[in-house]
């Protein structure tokens, strides 16, 4: 992994939309006045909402205004997560997880695939497949490794080849159902069950 | 009271102190990176790891508190090789380019690699690299070097008050940075230079000067302002080299000032060496003799004498100027005082800071009248800052002043205001009757002869109605500028002093001088300036780091400043050259020796001699005299910050810090 992309090209204003205004106000209500830098999460991650999928620097200046916090205190939080892109993304934006549980089960497969179909650098267009791709750090998915994420959804227990039927459906528009792609329905054994087992 | 053990020694420390703390009572050095006695807790570099009863794994002793009956131990097996182990991460990545670094001989990271790391390395890999960033003229990056201690984020944030510095990204690329590539708009942003652990952050002026051993260190006080802040002087040779901050918790703590620091390069630069008379309108060299001579024959018909002193003169000096011109000239027409100010009287009281620096962060309310602590004492402006942060104080201001790095409510601009808070006639008094340790702060820019009277006496007033007299405090800009109230070397019937027949200008620069016909100039300084240029004759004088002398600081406290290196060329200390010039009129003054000097001054000005000592005021003494109402704005003068002497002035560091801070100064944040 390396240091966060910051989009070259920017935006020279940000505003949020009514919604996300409405939204704002009553994120606020959470947390004291001289408290409300709290809310620096929630608010970028309308912002990337609002922004197809990335935060520009103007809305960063944006909410620290709005949060009355130094700018660079934004600045640190939105490069520290991954779940922030500060450069745009694909429609398709694919998050491979490489943390170790995911790397042990081949997620640098995943990846390989990553770079043999989307692009060879991370974070880089694919026009024609309309997606970007980036490896982030653990999702909370182990026990289904290795995975990605593709926008708002988990596709579990890949492999190459299943990693690769996926990213070409990009094409058509028509992704297969996320979740488990070997039929799990959740994070039960592969192979029958082993505890809890009467007959066992 | 907490009791424990640490290596095997019974200590007793107070509740809330940390293990770090406690091994530091009971004697036992523990190594750290990231933790800082001013700072706030991080606990980010693992360094200062300890054994702990009870826990299988070593503690970080700074961020734990100490806890009744632990066992401690500082340097057992487990310690040692957990140290060496976080010694062996820390070094992962950096670069070990000592032999070229100018923290050399005193980082922290050699330090304790000496002690902890191991000969070879194992890591294979290729080191990360990072870029250098922007920060302006006076700190110079190797973010190769960084090690994450987070110690010059915290400063900014928390001392300087300037929050641009932040950590970005994260993990093995996480970086310090300044979000826009730009200076560090602090007056303290050279403090980085001394806190950050290691050579990630240097000082472009010093950069490959020399090696911290080769250095000469000798302890004085600093004369960019009325502070007088402690400092080291490190010089090789006649240069003096850099100046660092010398702890004294009662004034600076261990913080100097960007320009107390850096204007050093300005005692190198224009310096007058040789005495020089006027022949035919142009300055030309000569001998001492000669020039004695040449000042002799030129006053012995003239009638009127009177002599000025500059900002950055010593009181001995001073003395021996009183004193020279007393016998000399038989004249009394001497002052430090190079623009309209206000002197109420000589009494202490009137003309320092009564509030002790070190006591400011106890108050709760602080009133600037026509005052920018921010520029005119930069550390006063850290102890304000501090008050709002220890004990919620809230700033208020007459006059308006630009950013002081924290917030400050604007009462308006009309001095009438302090008429209105007198007879409680605005909401404003009920808030500053109700504060209980409210300060006034008076800068020189309401202390004309004006309205200087009414700002003093008004706040009398009210201070003893809030019953706080001793938060009574006037904030002088020079270093000379108690002392010589002290030694009452002040004339208020001095609009005649600039005409004299004969003026002296001892080290006075600021004054800017409309030469008569007929007049006679003697300039005694340091640098070829404006001044200098005009006089008929020019005596070349010492800097404060070539001679030793006591400076007040504006709270009333005498300091020694030591001698660190010598006058340059045929220059010599100041009191000599005037008790050789008595010499010249037969008429010399009866001391030889400074002691002697010292001596006859600390008799008629006893509170001279108590060095380091705050003055005692006896504040039911005080009275207060009822004024006529004034109606006047206030302005605040314009102070050029890094050009505020004359040393600063030719200081090429002082004048690049201006060209690229003070503009991105001026407009607004964002
Ligand atoms: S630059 Fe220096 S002070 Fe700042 S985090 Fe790095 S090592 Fe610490
Ligand atoms: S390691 Fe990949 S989801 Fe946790
Ligand atoms: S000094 Fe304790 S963790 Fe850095």
């Amino acid at each position: 992994m390396s240091g966060k992309k910051i989009a070259k090209e920017q935006p020279d204003q940000f505003e949020f939309s009514l919604d996300n205004k409405k939204i704002i106000e009553k994120l606020l209500l959470k947390y004291p006045e001289d408290r409300k830098k709290s809310a620096v999460m929630p608010l970028l991650y309308l912002a990337q909402r609002q922004n197809n999928n990335w935060i520009p620097l103007a809305a960063l200046r944006l909410i620290s205004n709005i949060l009355n916090m130094p700018y660079i205190k934004v600045y640190e939080v939105a490069t520290f997560y991954t779940m922030y892109n500060l450069s745009p993304v694909g429609k398709y934006f694919v998050q491979v997880c490489t943390t170790t549980p995911c790397m042990i089960k081949g997620s640098g497969k995943i990846v390989d695939m990553c770079k043999k179909h989307i692009s060879s650098k991370q974070g880089e267009l694919n026009k024609e497949l309309n997606s970007s791709w980036t490896e982030v750090e653990c999702l909370g998915a182990c026990v289904n490794a290795p995975m990605m994420q593709i926008n708002d959804q988990y596709y579990e227990d890949l492999n190459e080849s299943i990693a690769e039927k996926i990213f070409l459906s990009f094409k058509n528009n028509q992704l297969p159902k996320f979740g488990s792609q070997i039929g799990r329905v959740s994070s039960e054994p592969t192979n029958n069950r082993k505890t809890l087992n009467r007959n066992a | 009271m907490v009791k424990l053990k640490i290596d095997n020694k019974n200590i007793e420390v107070e509740p809330g102190t940390t293990i770090l703390q406690a091994c530091e009572i009971a004697g036992k050095e523990i190594p750290r990176f990231c933790y800082h006695e001013k700072l706030s807790i991080a606990g980010n570099c693992r360094m200062c790891l300890v054994e702990v009863s009870g826990s299988n794994k070593p503690v970080a002793s700074c961020a734990m508190p100490a806890v009744d009956g632990q066992e401690i131990k500082t340097n057992s097996e487990m310690v040692k090789k957990a140290r060496e182990g976080v010694m062996e991460f820390l070094l992962v990545n950096h670069p070990l380019d000592c032999p070229i670094c100018d923290q050399g001989g005193e980082c922290d990271l050699q330090d304790q690699a000496f002690n902890y790391g191991g000969g070879k390395s194992r890591y294979e890999l290729n080191k990360r690299s990072v870029k250098e960033k922007n920060m302006g003229p006076l700190i110079k990056t190797h973010m190769n070097r960084c090690i994450h201690c987070t110690r010059c984020i915290r400063f900014a944030e928390e001392i300087a008050g300037v929050e641009e510095l932040g950590a970005i990204n994260r993990g093995e690329n996480m970086e310090i940075s300044t979000y826009l590539e730009k200076s560090v708009t602090s007056e303290f942003s050279a403090n980085l230079i001394d806190l950050c652990p290691v050579g990630a952050l240097t000082s472009k002026p010093y950069a490959f000067e020399a090696r911290p051993w080769e250095l000469k260190k000798t302890e004085s006080v600093d004369v960019m302002d009325a502070i007088g802040s402690n400092i080291r002087i490190d010089s090789k040779g006649w240069e003096v080299k850099r100046i660092l901050p010398k702890i004294n918790e009662d004034i600076n703590e261990e913080w100097i000032s960007d320009k107390t620091r850096f204007s050093c390069d300005g005692l190198l630069n224009n310096r007058i060496d040789s005495p020089y008379i006027k022949i035919n309108g142009k300055l030309t060299a000569t001998s001492w003799g000669n020039a004695f001579e040449f000042i002799k024959s030129n006053v012995v018909n003239k009638k009127s004498f009177s002599g000025l002193i500059g900002q950055l003169v010593d009181v001995e000096t001073t003395f021996a100027f009183k004193e020279f011109f007393k016998k000399v000239f038989n004249s009394n027409l001497i002052d430090f005082r190079q623009k309209n100010l206000f002197l109420k009287n000589s009494s202490l009281f009137h003309n320092i800071f009564n509030t002790p620096l070190n006591d400011i962060h106890n108050s709760d309310l602080i009133l600037l009248i026509g005052a920018n602590p921010r520029h005119e004492a930069s550390i006063l402006n850290l102890k304000i800052r501090k008050a709002i942060k220890v004990n919620q104080a809230k700033v208020f201001s007459i006059g308006n002043i630009p950013d002081q790095t924290y917030e400050v409510h604007h009462l308006g601009d009309n001095i009438e205001i302090l008429n209105d808070i007198d007879s409680n006639n605005i909401d404003f008094s009920k808030v500053f009757y109700a504060a209980k340790k409210p300060i006034i702060i008076i800068g020189e820019s309401v202390l004309n002869f004006k309205i200087g009277n009414f700002v003093i006496e008004k706040s009398k007033s009210i201070l003893s109605k809030a019953n706080n007299l001793s938060g009574f405090n006037i904030l002088h800009q020079n270093a000379s500028s108690v002392g010589s109230i002290i030694l009452e070397s002040y004339n208020n019937n001095f609009t005649n002093l600039l005409l004299s027949d004969v003026l002296f200008l001892l080290n006075a620069d600021e004054v800017k001088i409309d030469k008569q016909s007929n007049q006679f100039i003697i300039y005694q300084g340091t640098h070829g300036g404006e001044n200098a240029s005009l006089a008929d004759v020019v005596l070349p004088g010492a800097a404060f780091t070539e001679k030793e002398g006591i400076f007040v600081n504006l709270e009333g406290r005498p300091q020694l400043a030591n001698k660190a290196s010598y006058p340059p060329g045929n220059a010599k200390e100041d009191w000599k050259i005037i008790k050789a010039l008595s010499d010249i009129f037969n008429k010399p003054l009866n001391f030889n020796s400074l002691e002697e000097l010292r001596e006859q001054m600390f008799d008629k000005y006893p509170i001279l001699k108590d060095l380091d000592c705050l003055p005692t005021i006896n504040y039911k003494d005080i009275k207060i005299e009822e004024v006529d109402k004034i109606e006047q704005n206030i302005k605040l003068q314009d102070f050029r910050y890094y050009k505020s002497n004359i040393i600063a002035r030719q200081s090429n560091t002082m004048h690049e810090c201006e060209k690229k801070i003070f503009k991105i100064n001026q407009p607004s944040k964002n």
